[in-house]
């Protein structure tokens, strides 16, 4: 078995990379990272000093941007959930290279996501009243405990199938790197050697916390929902809605962890365990849930349209006509009905079609979050004028402070942790190797290491 | 092969070649009891809130203040308080000249922050064409979107039936103007503007001065005016006597110069409740009408805007639109 163990070394080498080598790019990125989000935390104390009246939000449009951005974070934090938990128990090997980017893509998502609620608070001093004076009927302190049990199962999921990992950033680190981190691996490794009781015990782990996780998952964004279906508000009037953003949160959750899996696969160079199969069989889910999405669309806007109840004819203009047509169009046709061209046309069925189509969604599904939010909010409840809401330079900055906090955590994640889950690769591997020594004829699939031309 | 160069072959080893004494002798049972708290960390987060609000502050869900006795009919039932609005006599205030009077004295009484109309005058559309005026307080809801999703219990019922919101509990999350299917709710958008007499009021949430920036505020329904036996401003403000506030349980209302049975009033006169069908149970009930008990015509639309004279007197007030 020498190809094994020299294919192991590689893969041992490949994550180890990233923490032994640090190039300037890297640290130019992480400055340009800190000095959005620092621009970010400015434009806050900005909000902080003069109140919520520096934002584009008022009486009538209470809601706007912060909210928006607040949902889509939760929703990409399904990204996680989705492809560690549901693929790991249906058993799908060609998971195991992106699990480990998919659950902490979860952890961050939801950091950026809670603080996002913290932003629009508009007493944030009083945050804590939510835990003191909390109330079981509200949805909002619904939403803090499922995020809250959602965050901190996320953690214990990202870090329970890391340990091996650890344990071997521990030994082939030892004496080799700095203080700090020598004491980070082998505080995290928690004693792992890889005997066979401590992989039974794994195992059971793994097993209780990839159930355990689903259900936390669900519910997480169905709360969120019900944030605005609990409203007496016409275009949130949904018994659908739980479902619906259930189904867009892992739908964005796909997209992200396909545009972050790129990213780090030409920054790291992983073309040999991140190969065009997992960006195609991505693609084919997102492909997947976007129908689900327009099955999604199609039943809850028919019912409103039929029927055309109070408010819904208002609604349903300013979706389609007025408004918020060009977002709401290209939601409709980029974010939905592009990626489903993009899996069947076979031209574009490759990686670049599908990062193409992940960043479509993900732009798509964010506007999805803007336009449900402030358009709920418009369409009017007395007689008045519709209101108008346009987001100040506040907000934006405020937005691009999260996106690009959520790209510091992300990059600076892969200069401590292992990126690639490689005992589970190398699992996978070795039980690859022993099906093609039974049945000679068949050639091992290998690609060579830099044979990527995803670019 | 550059990344082969890094590190010599011999110490390409794996983790199972290199395992430490130390962990080697109890490693299952340590690993589990870290497992076993990693999980055990899950468990209580839903029951999180329950255990601090027990071993915190022993404050109950009552405003600043504490809890108030409520107000009580002499043979000691509570009052439940409600408006009546008689829409025959209400022109939005266009034979009068100048902005609602019911909104302007309840501006000046409150000292509510610009854009707040506590009390708005709309103009709605008559299914037969032409207008009428109806003023819209905060509905006082039995059954109150508002309080049902606020997650701190800022906003509340009294034993009364009214409404409140406690300033200094609100964390501003904004949840209860999206429930609210009136649009009776309103921000403290920006430092809302006090005078400095209003610094040595007594808050409370049935008198709401002087107003706190990011909180919502709204009509309170003036129970503690009534207590001290005068009506609420808008009652006194209307010139034209529209609008009567009195106790459901006593069966008694007054617009200040005639005293009616509430029930009889209402039911005489086919009182209706504000989308009535969304089941919100509102106190407050109007009489159809478009100003006709004071002359005003259907078809004369158009009402003055609403002004807030009060700020002028405060120094760089900061005000914002609706």
């Amino acid at each position: 078995m020498a190809s094994v163990s020299v294919w192991q070394d590689r893969l041992e080498e490949t994550a180890l990379a990233p923490v032994r080598r640090t190039t300037a790019r890297f640290w130019a990125l992480v400055a340009a990272e800190v000095a959005v989000v620092a621009w970010g935390i400015y434009a806050y104390t900005v909000q902080l000093r003069d109140g919520l009246v520096v934002t584009g939000m008022r009486d009538r449009i209470s809601w706007g941007l912060y909210i928006a951005t607040f949902v889509f974070f939760i929703g990409i934090s399904h990204a996680g959930t989705l492809i560690s938990a549901i693929l790991r128990v249906s058993q799908a090997r060609w998971r195991t290279p992106v699990t480990r980017i998919a659950e902490f893509i979860t952890v961050v998502a939801l950091i950026c996501g809670a603080s996002f609620v913290i932003i629009d608070l508009g007493r944030p001093d009083r945050v804590l009243f939510v835990f003191i004076y909390g109330r079981w009927q509200s949805p909002i302190i619904w939403d803090v405990l499922a995020i809250t049990t959602y965050l901190t199962g996320s953690i214990v999921y990202l870090f329970v199938p890391m340990i091996p990992d650890l344990a071997l950033f521990r030994d082939r680190l030892a004496g080799r790197t700095s203080r700090w981190r020598t004491w980070l691996y082998r505080t995290l490794a928690i004693g792992w050697n890889g005997n066979s009781s401590q992989r039974r015990s794994l195992a059971a782990a793994i097993g209780v916390l990839m159930i355990l996780i689903m259900p936390i998952a669900v519910s997480v964004h169905t709360v969120v929902s019900w944030i605005f279906a609990m409203t007496l508000r016409v275009p949130w009037n949904s018994a659908l809605f739980g479902a619906f953003f259930v189904a867009g949160a892992i739908f964005s959750g796909i997209a992200i962890l396909i545009i972050v899996m790129a990213i780090l696969r030409r920054t790291y160079r992983l073309h040999e365990y991140v190969t065009e199969k997992q960006f195609l069989y991505l693609g084919y889910l997102l492909a997947a849930f976007a129908a689900i999405m327009i099955y999604a669309n199609i039943s809850e806007l028919l019912i409103h349209g039929y029927k055309l109840e109070e408010g819904a004819e208002f609604h349903l203009r300013q979706l389609f006509l007025n408004d918020f047509a060009p977002l709401f169009w290209f939601y409709l046709i980029g974010g939905l009905f592009g990626p489903i061209v993009i899996a069947l046309v076979p031209a574009t069925r490759n990686t670049l079609g599908v990062v193409v189509a992940a960043v479509l969604v993900t732009i798509a599904m964010w506007i999805e979050r803007y336009v449900i939010v402030v358009s709920g909010l418009r369409v009017p409840l007395m007689p008045y004028t519709p209101a108008d809401y346009a987001p100040t330079w506040v907000e934006w900055s405020i937005l691009a402070g999260g996106l690009a906090l959520f790209a510091l955590l992300i990059t600076l994640f892969t200069k401590i942790f292992p990126i690639i889950a490689v005992w589970e690769v190398a699992e996978d591997h070795e039980a690859t190797v022993s099906a093609i020594e039974l049945t000679p004829p068949a050639v091992p699939e290998m690609p060579a290491p830099s044979g990527g031309t995803y670019s | 092969m550059p990344l082969g160069q890094i590190v010599p072959p011999e110490q390409a080893a794996t983790p199972e070649s290199s395992p430490k004494p130390w962990a080697a002798t109890i490693p299952r049972r340590r690993l589990l009891r870290m497992l076993g708290l990693g999980a055990l960390a899950v468990a209580p987060m839903p029951v999180l809130p329950e255990l601090l609000r027990t071993a915190g502050s022993g404050r109950p869900l009552e405003p600043v203040g504490g809890p108030r006795k409520p107000a009580t009919t002499r043979d000691g039932r509570i009052r439940q308080w409600t408006m009546i609005i008689d829409l025959r006599s209400c022109d939005g205030c266009q034979s009068v000249g100048g902005p609602p009077r019911c909104t302007a004295a309840c501006i000046q009484g409150h000292l509510a922050p610009e854009p707040m109309e506590w009390i708005e005058v709309y103009e709605q559309e008559l299914a037969g064409g032409g207008t009428r005026f109806v003023p819209t307080p905060c509905q006082q809801c039995q059954n109150p979107p508002c309080n049902n999703v606020c997650p701190v219990g800022a906003t509340f019922s009294t034993p009364e039936g009214t409404v409140l919101i406690d300033q200094d509990r609100c964390i501003g999350c904004r949840i209860c103007m999206a429930a609210c299917p009136y649009d009776r709710r309103f921000f403290n958008w920006g430092e809302p503007p006090t005078p400095p007499e209003a610094r040595l009021a007594d808050y409370s949430p049935e008198h709401q001065v002087p107003a706190r920036k990011g909180t919502v505020m709204k009509c309170d329904f003036c129970p503690d005016m009534v207590r001290a036996g005068t009506l609420p401003y808008c009652v006194q403000g209307c010139p034209n006597d529209a609008i009567y506030y009195g106790d459901l349980e006593e069966d008694i209302a007054t617009n200040g110069k005639v005293v009616v049975s509430a029930s009889r009033f209402l039911s005489e006169n086919d009182a209706f409740r504000q989308r009535e069908e969304l089941g919100t149970k509102p106190r407050v009930y109007y009489i159809a009408g478009h100003g006709e008990a004071v002359g005003r015509d259907a078809f004369s639309p158009g009402r003055a805007e609403t002004e807030w004279p009060w700020t002028e007197i405060v120094d760089g007030a900061v005000t914002w639109h609706r």
